[in-house]
């Protein structure tokens, strides 16, 4: 770490004795960024940017918000009629977790783009995997907080999945609801667990940026390939401060766009209907974010063995995830980025098409032919996982890799321009 | 690539449209054009203030409207001395006063809509059964909003041939399955509208729908109106940004 001498004499004071100015320096002035990083590094900056939205608007709807069966619903409505741009705080929250979630989405197919779960960013890409998990659990608490129609159904669904577990299932069932079903205990605690978890994703995010900076680690970027010098490389500030800003104002015009436009156009309209525990809704959706899990979910509709269907369809949900969390060891073909992956890079698309069609599947009721796409779909999911990347690890020839990232492109009549490579940008610094 | 994908995203789309129409679950009400819808959307308030006078002669006795108290029709144009009117017409049950006991008094501005019913048995009960929701939030809690809502008040026929209809149910087009325990609520010339307005069935429909979009959604003006400002700063923010982003990054490229 360079030692910067400071010239305000406070800071130089405090810096001496907790060197935060001099961290903040390092981290997020001099912090080297590969000069080629496309838009798409910037979903990291801006699930950030989510996280910060959804903890102080969060914050401010607990202020008026009663975790209480009978009152829950008309506290929320009450927010946004009697409370002060009460509809801006609720409206932001809601969309803001789904922004929250196409943010996150978009910053982990980057990541499966561009290999950057490989090494050294194993340990990164595993606590990110965590931060994914740790995020599901606190937007369905959350969604069961107004205590509309899908609240309390979709609490149902989901708690009762716990009693798919063999011998113990039925016990915690009845441990995690706080009674016999889900009711006023439920609702309490899933609030007090809705505040906390977004805290705990703060501390577990610095971890994940802790993990992007360690020495020897920092940012990947879209050719895969390590930085060899000063020349490769921009400082993040200014490049990446005004370029993620830039990015960040871009994705809140979308999300705003969403809140002030359409508030209610990715929430269910069943929601708008208080809690009746008497009157099952006819179809039982869960928020758009969950689909691909939730159609993986239904699509083990059969047993395997002396599993049955119901635990069959848990492993499975869990073992989407659990794959993601482990392919940085499944992956371990040498060359990172899909670019220069021909084989992986087509399979990454029909990757991408599949989840589509088990968001479009989970969104349906369980009839034909959905259930037989989502369990093709599923099948596919596992099988690209499982399957077909082990076997690229044999098979797949890669394309030439670029020596360097500052060595300009000369195939398809890049630029050529002598000079474009300087190592000016770095020394800046 | 990203061709590819968005032809495939696209593929998917249409998809999932057709199904979902095949199904046939919830039929597709007529879209209506209202004045609150679009960008800049206001609520006509004439007609709202005309539905308020159908929900309150009509649908108030079968219907609560939790949500509401007199004092917000203020939004709608009536004035204070309107609303004091308008809330004292219901008796609403407060206290307990100093013996303890509950009593009968006058409404003011402040007193949320007077319920019809004590509660959902008495509703039930005084409805074959069925139970009228409350209508705050209707608008919202309904598939298609309001063009739901115009379909359904409007969509009363006779059933088609073959068609079984339950006990004191009624044939609507718009309503899932059909087959609805609410009587048809507006007829020709129920309610005089004191500007002269035509009372026909579509009107008031309209009228009444308008009344319950604002009632669901008070806020929609204000959330357009904040909405087209934060827009503008965040277009011109992103121009700003755009550009100081070109002339940090012009000796990279
Ligand atoms: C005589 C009592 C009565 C009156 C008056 C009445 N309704 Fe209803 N309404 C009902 C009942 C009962 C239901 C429940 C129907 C069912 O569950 O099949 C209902 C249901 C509804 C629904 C819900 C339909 C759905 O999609 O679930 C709406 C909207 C509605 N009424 C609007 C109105 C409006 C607007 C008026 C006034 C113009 C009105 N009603 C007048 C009894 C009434
Ligand atoms: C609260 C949610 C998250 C926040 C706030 C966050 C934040 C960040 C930030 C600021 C960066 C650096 C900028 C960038 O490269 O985009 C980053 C990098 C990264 N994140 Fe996340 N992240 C989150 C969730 C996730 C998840 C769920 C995963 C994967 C499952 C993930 C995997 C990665 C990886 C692999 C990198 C390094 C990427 C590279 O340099 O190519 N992150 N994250």
């Amino acid at each position: 770490m360079t030692s910067v001498q400071w010239k305000n004499p406070v800071v130089r004071w405090v810096d001496s004795r907790f060197p935060v100015f001099s961290w903040l320096h390092h981290e997020y002035n001099e912090y080297p960024m590969p000069r080629n990083c496309n838009y798409l590094w910037s979903f990291g900056a801006i699930s950030m940017v989510m996280l910060v939205t959804m903890i102080l608007t969060g914050l401010f709807l607990a202020m008026h918000y009663t975790a209480s069966t009978t009152t829950a619903f008309t506290s929320v409505e009450r927010i946004m009629r009697d409370v002060n741009y009460g509809w801006l705080i609720r409206y932001v929250h809601m969309n803001g977790a789904s922004f929250f979630f196409i943010a996150v989405y978009i910053h982990i197919f980057r990541g499966l783009y561009y290999g950057s779960y490989k090494q050294p960013r194993e340990i990164l890409w595993m606590i990110g995997v965590v931060i994914m998990l740790l995020m599901m659990a606190t937007a369905f608490m959350g969604y069961v907080l107004p205590w509309g129609q899908m609240s309390f159904w979709g609490a149902t669904v989901i708690t009762n999945l716990f009693s798919a577990i063999p011998l113990v299932g039925e016990a915690i069932v009845t441990w995690l609801w706080g009674g016999f079903s889900v009711d006023n205990a439920t609702l309490n605690r899933f609030f007090a667990l809705h505040f906390v978890t977004p805290f705990v994703i703060f501390g577990v995010v610095v971890l994940h940026v802790a993990a992007l900076h360690a020495p020897g680690v920092g940012s990947n970027n879209p050719r895969g390939i390590d930085m060899k010098g000063p020349q490769d490389a921009v400082p993040f500030n200014p490049y990446m401060t005004v370029k993620d800003s830039f990015a960040i104002v871009l994705f809140l015009i979308v999300f705003l766009g969403f809140t002030f436009y359409v508030p209610n156009y990715l929430g269910h309209p069943d929601n708008y209907i208080p809690a009746n525990p008497l009157v099952t809704p006819p179809h039982i959706v869960p928020e758009w974010y969950f689909l691909p899990f939730y159609a993986i979910l239904r699509a083990i509709n059969f047993n395997v063995l002396f599993i049955d269907a119901k635990l069959g369809g848990v492993i499975a949900m869990f073992g989407a995830i659990a794959v993601l969390f482990v392919l940085p060891f499944i992956d371990r073909h040498p060359v990172r980025s899909a670019r220069y992956r021909p084989l992986y890079r087509k399979f990454f698309w029909i990757l991408v098409a599949n989840v589509i069609v088990l968001g479009w599947v989970g969104a349906k009721p369980a009839e034909q032919p959905y259930v037989a796409i989502g369990q093709v779909a599923t099948f596919w999911y596992f099988f690209h996982f499982l399957v077909i990347l082990p076997w690229l690890n044999f098979v797949e020839r890669p394309d030439p890799l670029p020596t360097s990232i500052a060595e300009p492109v000369l195939k398809g009549g890049g630029r050529l321009a002598a000079g474009a490579a300087t190592a000016k940008p770095m020394e800046k610094a | 690539m990203l061709k590819m994908l968005s032809r495939a995203t696209v593929a998917v789309a249409l998809l999932a449209t057709g199904p979902a129409l095949a199904a046939g679950e919830i039929p597709t009400p007529p879209a209506q054009t209202w004045t609150h819808a679009g960008l800049f959307g206001t609520f006509d308030r004439a007609a709202a203030q005309r539905g308020f006078q159908v929900y309150k002669e009509v649908c108030s006795a079968c219907h609560a409207m939790n949500l509401l108290s007199y004092r917000n029709l203020r939004q709608l144009g009536f004035s204070e001395p309107q609303v004091a009117a308008i809330a004292a017409q219901f008796e609403i049950t407060a206290g307990p006063n100093d013996e303890g006991n509950m009593f009968q008094r006058p409404g003011i501005a402040a007193d949320r809509f007077r319920s019809p019913f004590a509660n959902e048995q008495a509703a039930r009960y005084a409805n074959n059964g069925a139970y009228p929701p409350d209508l705050s939030v209707i608008t919202k809690a309904r598939k298609y909003g309001e063009d739901y809502i115009y379909g359904l008040l409007v969509g009363y026929k006779d059933p088609p041939a073959g068609f079984v209809l339950g006990d004191g149910m009624y044939y609507n087009e718009y309503y899932p399955g059909h087959q609805i325990a609410m009587a048809p609520p507006i007829n020709e010339g129920q309610v005089t509208y004191a500007d002269g307005t035509s009372n026909s069935v579509s009107q008031m429909a309209k009228d009444v729908t308008v009344f319950l979009t604002w009632a669901g959604e008070p806020y929609l003006e204000a959330r357009k109106q904040t909405g087209a400002k934060v827009m503008l700063f965040l277009l011109v923010l992103a121009g700003m940004l755009y550009a100081v982003k070109r002339k940090v990054w012009a000796d990279v490229h």
